[in-house]
């Protein structure tokens, strides 16, 4: 329970890491710290098999992704970067109010314990009779969009020659 | 559901909300294409803890386990698909500032 506490804080920080910072690709690097955070929490909850995908797609291969995509476009200048934040913070300085003032009203409603009386019967323990013969569906769509996604890539990240442009 | 469960059903969902809250944030404040697409991540990463939690708790782990492959499947494309858009833009007008890019402006 301890350290599932330190470890939400730490990704939390993370998180909050990677909205505040001022470098896209610092940003980047806390949105992969966040991912392995996550990881660890879902190893500790009993899932590793989406804690193995969460670790290897979202922390690897989209940092890869991201930092593929930042490397091919220009940084703004650290001037100009600063001048955004500041007049971002200036335009939007009652979000972080609405926030906190949305978070004290949302602690004085007390939850009811819902899940006590949800009972859902028939349904395998292992993850991989779940997902091959209950839920074949969500396979066949997730092959569709890895398909999409595939030729998405291939048209949206190849070099043009000069003379179409 | 024990009385334990609900304690650290509610524990993570108070930090679920503040990764929903920060992803959020990102996506309002920000003018880069690059930086909301990140603040989309936060939110389906907040979606996913909260399913890993809730199926902790209920003791459904294999099949909140199946939704989250599939979130994560779904996750990854997007990312890979809004990075080549926000690529094709930049080579376009040479800049990703949402502010500027007039051209679809009807």
């Amino acid at each position: 329970m301890n350290i599932d506490i330190i470890l939400l804080v730490l990704m939390t920080l993370a998180a909050l890491w990677t909205v505040m910072g001022r470098s896209l690709l610092k940003a980047t690097i806390g949105l992969a710290v966040t991912s392995a955070i996550i990881t660890i929490l879902m190893f500790r909850l009993d899932s590793p098999m989406a804690a193995v995908f969460e670790l290897s797609v979202c922390t690897g291969l989209m940092t890869v992704i991201f930092v593929s995509t930042i490397s091919l476009t220009k940084p703004l200048t650290h001037k100009e970067v600063v001048a955004l934040s500041k007049a971002r913070m200036k335009r939007f300085w009652y979000l972080p109010l609405i926030l906190i003032l949305l978070g004290a009203g949302l602690s004085l409603i007390k939850l009811p314990n819902y899940f006590a009386e949800t009972v859902i019967s028939g349904i395998p323990q292992d993850m991989r009779q779940v997902l091959w013969n209950s839920r074949q569906l969500d396979i066949f769509g997730q092959i569709i969009i890895i398909i999409a996604g595939a030729l998405g890539v291939v048209i949206l990240f190849e070099e043009r020659r000069k003379d179409e442009w | 559901m024990s009385g334990e469960s609900w304690n650290l059903f509610l524990m993570f969902g108070f930090f679920v909300v503040i990764l929903l809250a920060a992803g959020l944030y990102c996506i309002l404040i920000t003018r880069n294409l690059l930086r909301a697409v990140i603040g989309i991540e936060l939110l389906v990463k907040a979606a996913t803890l909260l399913l890993i939690i809730i199926g902790y708790v209920t003791g459904k782990t294999a099949l909140t386990q199946s939704f989250v492959i599939t979130i994560i499947v779904i996750e990854v494309v997007l990312a890979a698909i809004a990075g080549g858009i926000a690529l094709r833009v930049y080579r376009h007008n040479n800049t990703l500032d949402t502010h500027l890019l007039r051209r679809l402006r009807g």
